[in-house]
């Protein structure tokens, strides 16, 4: 009889501090974040998409080398002794015309890995992580800021440039430095160019409010 | 009430009755678009959830765009049901709700028919659920369906003794079955409600409030059992039955269900505020006697009755998203062991004390 009535007062009560706990959480603030409205503030280290700064490459192959998903192609063509490439930003020269500079982020891993090997810090992690496509190709991101005709056309030049030092020895060097001054200003260097593809957004650009 | 009221205005007794039916059906539609808008925020917020929060202001339009995608879907029946039980048991099941809806007193001018049987009939068309369940639970040949309609049929059952003895509790003190009657005997203020003891006084009030109290406790257990929410929710209980007997539903048939038991909770919710809270009377005085408008009255009634139960549904929801599912020998021992057995001696004290 005795647990009988304890049996009642057990479940009332409880029942009663149960309610009492969900009541109270019914004022407290929710933990949902309205996400394409709101959006969290990522962590300093957050690794999402990559980008490349391009005028600061200089083409050392070391972040594809890094990566061990393969997901980096890099090309490069050398530039033409006559040619200036710029410098990086922490001055280093540029000797290389980057030709080819994809990144597919279908295969990337996000690891980071790619990241610190470069010597002039110009690959590196942004905050952009909303970059899904319906075509698998159009996650191959294209960073090389040169036009497709200026690749072809780096990539004959040295081509030429080879040929011609073969057959060198009696070439006067100022015609040759004269042509080549003529195909330089037919095809400007594009350091200073900014047009970049319109997939490649700038770091920062989708930055949560 | 109304019925009345509309035979004497269309002087025809086929229409008025049609008319009369209207109220009740736009009641029922709208509280359900607001009650399943309310279940989902007030079991977000305390699950530290949002709930919906795309369709309009914090979401107060989902249910209707759940409602167009409900009508949108397919009406799927398997090729081994019972089609003509099986069209018919989502019929039958809000036919039986909204029957119940009949007899509700919304203020003392807003009853569909003022029957002298009220309460009774209530309990009795509430019967039809039942069948309906099992009928739902058989069409299917599906056997989950076929459980969650079983253990439906034997809980509605089982609860339905209490309900009916903490009724008569309440019958012997007020002599009458009539809701209509039974409101107006609770006017006042709110100690003249029933679980303040009712209309009575002196020595007899003071030993009442504590058995009304104990009946009340006891109709709001047994009647949440009967709509089968949690923690009484066996018949449709999610990790075991996938959804109960209306698992083979889809589309509007589904939602007949889903209606009929929202509109079962506020049906429930109201027969407990109308026998134990004073029904549509005002807690506290009536702001038409204050500024002498009488048509004001209604009004008020209307909105306290609607108020009353829109709480106990609240406190419906609340108990859903406190406590766990019972297991059906608990539930069986709850209803048999527990409350019948508190209930007849309930009845009987209240017995004693109205003799004396």
């Amino acid at each position: 009889m005795k647990e009988y009535f304890s049996n009642i007062w057990v479940g009332l009560s409880t029942i009663a501090i149960g309610m009492k706990v969900t009541f109270k959480h019914l004022f407290v603030p929710a933990v949902t974040i309205q996400y394409p409205n709101v959006r969290v503030e990522l962590p300093e280290r957050e690794r999402n998409r990559l980008y490349v700064n391009m005028d600061d490459c200089i083409g050392c192959d070391q972040c594809s080398r890094a990566c061990p998903v393969s997901c980096i192609e890099i090309e490069t063509v050398k530039g033409l002794p006559t040619e200036d490439l710029g410098k990086t930003s922490n001055g280093k020269k540029k000797a290389l015309w980057v030709t080819k500079f994809n990144i597919d982020f279908a295969k990337c891993c996000y690891c980071q890995l790619c990241v610190f090997p470069c010597p002039t810090e110009c690959i590196y992690m942004t905050d952009v992580y909303e970059f899904s496509e319906f075509q698998r190709n159009n996650l191959i991101y294209d960073f090389v800021t040169l036009t497709p005709e200026e690749r072809e056309q780096k990539k004959l030049n040295y081509q030429k440039f080879e040929a011609e030092k073969a057959a060198k020895k009696p070439v006067t060097p100022a015609a040759e430095i004269k042509a080549e001054v003529k195909v330089k200003t037919e095809t400007p260097p594009t350091s200073s160019d900014n047009s970049q593809q319109s997939n490649l957004k700038e770091p920062g650009e989708n930055k949560g409010s | 009430m109304m019925y009345d009221f509309f035979v004497d205005l269309l002087g025809n007794e086929i229409l008025a009755a049609i008319v009369t039916g209207v109220p009740p059906l736009v009641f029922i539609l709208v509280f359900v678009l607001f009650a399943v808008w309310l279940e989902r925020k007030v079991s977000a917020h305390m699950q530290d959830r949002l709930g919906p929060m795309r369709t309009g202001w914090h979401g107060y339009l989902q249910t209707i765009a759940d409602l167009i995608k409900l009508i949108q879907k397919e009406d799927i029946s398997a090729s081994a049901n019972d089609k003509p039980l099986f069209n018919l048991a989502p019929v039958l099941v809000f036919a039986g709700t909204y029957a119940a809806f009949a007899a509700i007193p919304f203020s003392s001018y807003y009853i569909g028919s003022n029957l002298d049987l009220g309460i009774f009939f209530i309990i009795g068309i509430s019967g039809l659920v039942v069948a309906g369940i099992l009928m739902a639970g058989w069409s299917s040949n599906n056997k989950y369906s076929m459980l969650g309609a079983m253990r439906s049929a034997a809980q509605i059952i089982s609860y339905e003794i209490p309900t009916i003895i903490v009724v008569l509790t309440v019958v012997m003190i007020t002599r009458t079955l009539n809701l209509h009657t039974l409101s107006e005997m609770q006017t006042g203020y709110f100690w003249n409600w029933m679980i303040f003891g009712g209309p009575t006084a002196g020595l007899e009030k003071f030993l009442l409030i504590p058995l009304m109290f104990i009946g009340f406790l006891i109709i709001y257990t047994s009647m949440l059992a009967e709509v089968n929410r949690t923690p009484f929710d066996i018949p449709e209980a999610e990790s075991e039955l996938v959804s109960g007997y209306h698992t083979e539903y889809s589309g509007m048939k589904f939602a007949m269900f889903f209606l009929a038991e929202y509109a079962n909770m506020f049906a429930v919710s109201a027969i407990v505020s109308a026998l134990f809270l004073g029904g549509y009377q005002s807690p506290i005085g009536y702001l038409g006697n204050l500024f002498d408008a009488p048509w004001l009255i209604p009004v008020e009634q209307f909105f306290w009755f609607t108020a009353k139960g829109t709480f106990f549904v609240f406190v419906q929801m609340w108990l859903r998203w406190t406590l766990p599912r019972l297991r059906v020998d608990q539930l069986m021992a709850l209803c048999w062991k527990y409350l019948i057995p508190i209930a007849f001696i309930n009845l009987i004290i209240v017995g004693l004390i109205t003799v004396l």
